[in-house]
């Protein structure tokens, strides 16, 4: 049977980490590799760098970071954040990245998608979206909407059914992040990631929220996902990983090492 | 020197990396006499059965792993892709590959029980260690590996099995038969784990 995965978010901007309370007042709080070894060493089961920046002339920035990332740690990562084209995914996964992840290039251009998956496995793509609750109405009937550039544009479509389209159209995961829950520390939006999980038949990964190690057993328990993304409660050193899995041991959730701490 | 058969697919440089992290020297290389020379032969990868073997008859390496490199006893490690074209047909892309193992390669089911399953598995499931082999030596049993595979392989002689795994069914997740070893999981991705079996077999 296959563990629950945690996996800690770097948002890293001009090659600094930085969380985001709601994508507002981003603070540094390290160097990406130097947090990346600490988490692997933690027992991390998967990283994700979402370069916040992703402009042209700090993308070179972040390919240095990927590359000096998968010379010292031997679990999977994922890159994402403002990747537009197969040229853009190439340069991640050739600088040591697992997997892409995609999100407002794939609203814009869903074949990028299917190109992706075509060109290096749809274990390679995820797809990731921005959700924020506007409630029901026809052309929203889950009552989630897909937000795209960075939380600033409302795009009309369905997480749910984005969600299902995503899979059809080739993704390996889906990464569902809460607007309203991110940087809040009040636990995962468990309505949204259950509603994608009953849908879908590829990895969920729950992104958002997650403040205590209980919403992270929330997340797989009551809402079905895979994998779940941590920020704050790990990197301000609240939660150190092996705690929140010893947890989750505890409380019958299949983990990797969750009965001993580290690795 | 460790030869990384390059057969045109992704994930060599990270097989690549491991090892030398590990401080073992390695080339990526698709040439076959630098393969013949090698003390050790890794077989890395993701990717589809059919393309894989059709890459490896294109440049000429065919023969030379089934002859030159498992035939000959050179230690060769099979990762992922890299187990399933031991077998001698995969039911990907129906694929005709190198049968030093007989059996076959299929495709996980798509629900058990009545109960969807997740396909391709993508992540961290338990290995159970079915028969003791150094390549786990100061592994824990029921440890956990990086997984990402649809199929799976089916050795015809239950004896070469090494380990198994269960996503739905309980598949061969490892086999070996002398100096020929070969993983469904990710060394290169399943941390200290990975890189312990890793180790051990360039120590075999």
């Amino acid at each position: 049977m296959l563990s629950k995965r945690i996996i800690p978010c770097l948002d890293v901007r001009a090659g600094k980490v930085t969380k985001g309370i709601e994508f507002k007042g981003n603070v540094d709080v390290g160097d990406p590799v130097a947090m990346a070894r600490a988490y692997y060493a933690q027992g991390a089961d998967e990283l994700v760098f979402y370069d916040i920046t992703a402009s042209n002339e700090r993308r070179a920035i972040m390919i240095d970071v990927v590359r000096a990332v998968a010379r010292e740690i031997f679990i999977p990562f994922s890159v994402g954040g403002g990747l537009r084209t197969l040229e853009d995914m190439r340069a991640v996964l050739l600088a040591g990245a697992e997997k892409v992840s995609i999100d407002s290039g794939a609203v814009r251009n869903p074949d990028l998608i299917t190109q992706g998956a075509k060109a290096f496995g749809s274990q390679c793509i995820v797809l990731s979206m921005q959700v924020k609750k506007t409630g029901a109405r026809p052309a929203v009937p889950s009552g989630y909407e897909v937000v795209i550039d960075g939380g600033r544009l409302f795009t009309g479509k369905d997480a749910v059914e984005w969600a299902r389209q995503g899979e059809a159209l080739g993704a390996g995961e889906l990464c569902i992040n809460s607007i309203d829950r991110d940087g809040t520390n009040a636990g995962f939006e468990l309505e949204l990631t259950g509603a994608i999980s009953r849908a879908v038949s590829i990895p969920v990964i729950a992104s958002g929220g997650a403040g205590t190690p209980e919403h992270l057993r929330q997340a797989f328990v009551q809402a079905g996902a895979d994998a779940a993304i941590v920020a704050s409660m790990v990197h301000y050193g609240t939660y150190p990983i092996p705690v929140i899995k010893r947890y989750l041991h505890e409380h019958g959730v299949e983990v990797r090492n969750g009965s001993w701490a580290g690795e | 020197m460790i030869a990384i058969v390059d057969y045109r697919a992704g994930n060599l440089t990270s097989v690549a990396r491991a090892l030398e992290h590990l401080g073992h020297r390695c080339e990526i290389t698709d040439r076959p006499e630098a393969i013949r020379a090698a003390q050790r032969v890794i077989l890395p990868g993701v990717g589809a059965a059919g393309a894989t073997m059709d890459h490896l008859r294109r440049l000429g390496l065919e023969r030379v792993l089934r002859e030159d490199v498992i035939g000959a006893g050179k230690p060769f490690l099979g990762i992922c892709i890299g187990i399933q074209i031991l077998m001698d047909h995969s039911e990907e892309d129906d694929a005709r590959c190198l049968g030093v193992v007989a059996g076959k390669v299929v495709r996980f089911p798509t629900a058990v029980d009545g109960r969807l399953l997740k396909v391709p598995q993508i992540g961290w499931n338990r290995v159970h260690q079915v028969r003791p082999h150094p390549v786990f030596d100061g592994v824990p049993d029921g440890s956990h590996f990086y997984f990402v595979n649809s199929y799976y392989p089916v050795p015809a002689e239950p004896s070469v099995v090494i380990a198994t795994a269960e996503h739905g069914v309980v598949f061969c997740a490892a086999l070996a038969r002398g100096r020929l070893v070969a993983t469904q999981f990710h060394l290169e991705k399943s941390g200290a784990a990975g890189l312990r079996v890793l180790d051990n077999f360039c120590r075999l």
